[in-house]
């Protein structure tokens, strides 16, 4: 049985194609049932930054293969020729390797994004699986999962949003319970705000020059509005302070912070200041329990991070290349365990049949006599196959697996294998 | 016997020293080892306690190189109670390689043997060393939380927190256990002290430099408890007044073979 990758990636194909090719979880599942008719196996992930059909088979795998191009072709709006200089496809090791990349988090656009693993295991729940694939996707996942425990890839933030709500965490630990105070109702206020609100943190306020936008808002994040003047008096209540407004001078100064800190009984403040002018004055960083973090500390952060994870990548790629070593040696191991269960089941039809002729012979012993000779037989067939199937698996491990197989099937005159058995996991 | 599990534990705790700044170079598996050499040497040193416990008619831990090695247990129990998360491994790294030390150097002054008659009989002496040795436990793993509070806010401040994020607690986590630790280390030590006194009287003895600096020590702590709770003390100034109170812990405890067991 042959693996087979088709896809499309963020590597090779602009977001306007790679849009019109995605699928949704359940379009994935569908595509998958029409691709694995006929006996094969097939996973459709799709995610934002690639679309690509795993497809495992015999004979059915060209067929499989052609149906998987077109319908993509048909999804993207291209005549086939076109839409296959934008297309990928890897076969076997090479497939099952992108795979474990892509669960790891190495083919993604920031290594070690938490999002692909979750995705890879909902396409794999979602597909037409037989032994192969289910094989190679529990492995990718296990893969996936042992790349994020064993290295730090996934340990730092990736944006500048999450990198002020990673920072925050490093002061407050869980941000549950935080209060945040909003300083600015603009759209990148909102976003890193809706990172910290995704962490556990609270909007408690929201200040504003304009408060019909500053109601707005509220009304999206909770909390209550303020005028952006009374900003200020918020400090004593607030844990994290976030300020994206377009003023054009300090709204908040260190005289302010300082006045608020008597009431905060030691408790620390998070300042996030992603205005450009900024909005927050940077000598509060110098007072006691304040932490000021500007635009360029966020980016600084974010860079320092990616930078991190693209050296655990390295290790990331080793722990990849084990688990599809392994992935290997079990695909070459199915090469010869049907051979080997088809000798040693010839091997005992031969023992059984022999001893049925021997039947008139053998009516003279005890019970006892005649399980003795039985157990004597099987010894005596097993001893024999000892040897050769421990050979056969230390060649599967190697690359002559198939060939000992085809060998062994010559020599003995063993009949095909049965086909493997295949489910959908809907 | 007792031999058979010194030196075993001190081999999985030097291997958790080890693994443990190997993890600090690189998170992951030297962690989990680090982990596991912990675990595995408490319970082989919580065993050669136990065999000493039985084998011993007194206080097993009479002498010098005895008190370092039930000084050392407390560390690693107390230690025990959280470090093994994946966040706290950073304390790890402060406690385990002293921890070692420590334990090797007890065993160098014959903490790896039974004594049949322990020299303390007085019950009073008893409590009084068991917890005053628990409470300096106690500020010692605190020392330890309040160093990594301190490292961590200085790399906060300085905005170097990119390759430090997922790698400690929070400042506020570690400021809280601190904390925690501080007040239930303060009330061992202040019995462990009345204890002492209470011998001290019954036996018509004087206070010597070792006393008063545990006293000074126990002035630290309770104080650091009033500015805490009563002044609103935290973060950096409360982690500088435990590391103060840690210097007067190593004063006592490299005092006292000195004072008490020349």
């Amino acid at each position: 049985m042959s693996l087979l990758l088709i896809g499309i990636s963020h590597r090779v194909a602009p977001v306007e194609l790679r849009e019109r090719v995605a699928l949704g979880l359940d379009e994935a599942g569908e595509l998958a049932r029409e691709l694995a008719a006929g006996g094969g196996e097939a996973v459709c992930l799709s995610t934002c930054n690639r679309t690509e059909l795993y497809l495992a088979g015999d004979e059915t795998l060209p067929d499989s293969a052609a149906r998987a191009v077109t319908a993509l072709a048909g999804r993207a709006g291209l005549d086939e020729p076109d839409f296959r200089a934008v297309l990928y496809r890897l076969e076997d090791e090479a497939a099952g390797i992108h795979l474990f990349r892509v669960a790891a988090g190495l083919d993604s656009m920031v290594p070690g994004e938490g999002e692909i693993l979750g995705q890879v295991r909902e396409a794999f729940e979602a597909g037409t699986t037989g032994p192969l694939l289910d094989r190679l996707f529990s492995q990718a996942i296990h893969a996936g999962k042992k790349v994020r425990t064993e290295t730090a890839i996934a340990e730092s933030p990736a944006s500048v949003s999450s990198a002020a709500a990673s920072l925050a965490e490093q002061v407050f630990g869980n941000l549950s319970g935080c209060r945040v105070l909003l300083v600015g109702a603009g759209k990148m206020g909102e976003l890193a705000a809706r990172s910290l609100v995704s962490r556990g943190a609270t909007i408690a306020v929201v200040a504003n020059r304009s408060p019909d936008k500053a109601q707005e808002l509220v009304g999206r994040l909770g909390g209550r509005a303020v005028a952006l003047e009374e900003a200020a008096t918020e400090l004593a209540g607030t844990d994290v302070v976030l300020a994206s407004t377009s003023s054009p001078v300090s709204v908040l100064t260190r005289e302010d912070v300082e006045r608020a800190l008597p009431e905060r009984k030691g408790r620390p403040l998070f300042l996030i200041d992603i205005a450009v002018p900024r909005d927050l004055d940077p000598a509060i960083h110098e007072l006691e329990g304040c932490y000021l973090y500007d635009i360029d500390d966020l980016e600084s952060v974010v860079a320092e991070s990616l930078a991190g994870r693209r050296r655990e990548a390295a290790r990331a790629e080793e722990i990849v290349l084990d688990e599809a070593d392994r992935f290997r040696a079990w695909q070459a191991s199915r090469d010869v365990a049907p051979a080997i269960a088809s000798l040693r089941a010839l091997a005992e039809e031969i023992r059984e049949s022999e001893l049925e002729r021997a039947r008139s012979r053998l009516e003279r012993l005890t019970e006892t006599e005649r399980r003795a000779v039985e157990a004597v037989t099987s010894r005596i067939v097993d001893k024999l196959l000892h040897v050769p199937t421990v050979k056969m698996k230390e060649a599967a491990a190697g690359a002559d697996g198939a060939v000992y197989a085809d060998a062994l099937r010559h020599l003995f005159g063993l009949g095909d294998d049965a086909p493997p058995g295949r489910h959908s996991r809907q | 016997m007792v031999e058979l599990l010194f030196w075993p534990a001190l081999f999985a705790y030097g291997e958790a020293a080890v693994a443990y700044v190997g993890n600090a170079r690189r998170p992951g598996r030297a962690g989990r080892l680090a982990t596991w050499g912990v675990r595995v040497g408490w319970l082989l040193q919580t065993g050669l306690l136990v065999v000493q416990a039985e084998r011993s008619d007194g206080f097993p831990w009479d002498t010098w190189a005895g008190s370092l090695n039930l000084f050392v247990w407390l560390v690693v129990t107390v230690y025990l109670f959280w470090g093994c998360r994946s966040r706290y491994r950073l304390l790890g790294l402060l406690v385990m390689p002293p921890a070692a030390v420590l334990l090797l150097a007890a065993g160098l002054g014959g903490a790896a043997k039974t004594h049949a008659d322990g020299a303390y009989s007085s019950t009073f002496l008893v409590l009084h060393v068991g917890l005053v040795l628990t409470a300096f436990a106690g500020f010692t793993l605190a020392a330890g939380l309040a160093a990594i509070y301190l490292w961590q806010e200085r790399r906060l401040k300085h905005h170097r927190a990119g390759g430090l994020l997922g790698r400690a607690p929070s400042l506020v986590t570690l400021d809280t256990l601190e904390s925690r630790v501080v007040t239930l280390a303060v009330p061992a030590l202040t019995a462990g002290i009345v204890a002492g006194f209470v011998r001290l009287r019954s036996d018509g003895g004087s206070l010597d430099a070792l006393m008063v600096f545990t006293l000074l020590t126990w002035l630290v702590f309770t104080g650091y408890l009033v500015l805490r709770y009563g002044l609103g003390w935290r973060g950096r100034r409360a982690a500088y007044l435990v590391l103060a109170g840690f210097a007067l812990v190593v004063v006592v405890r490299i005092g006292l073979p000195l004072t008490h067991f020349s």
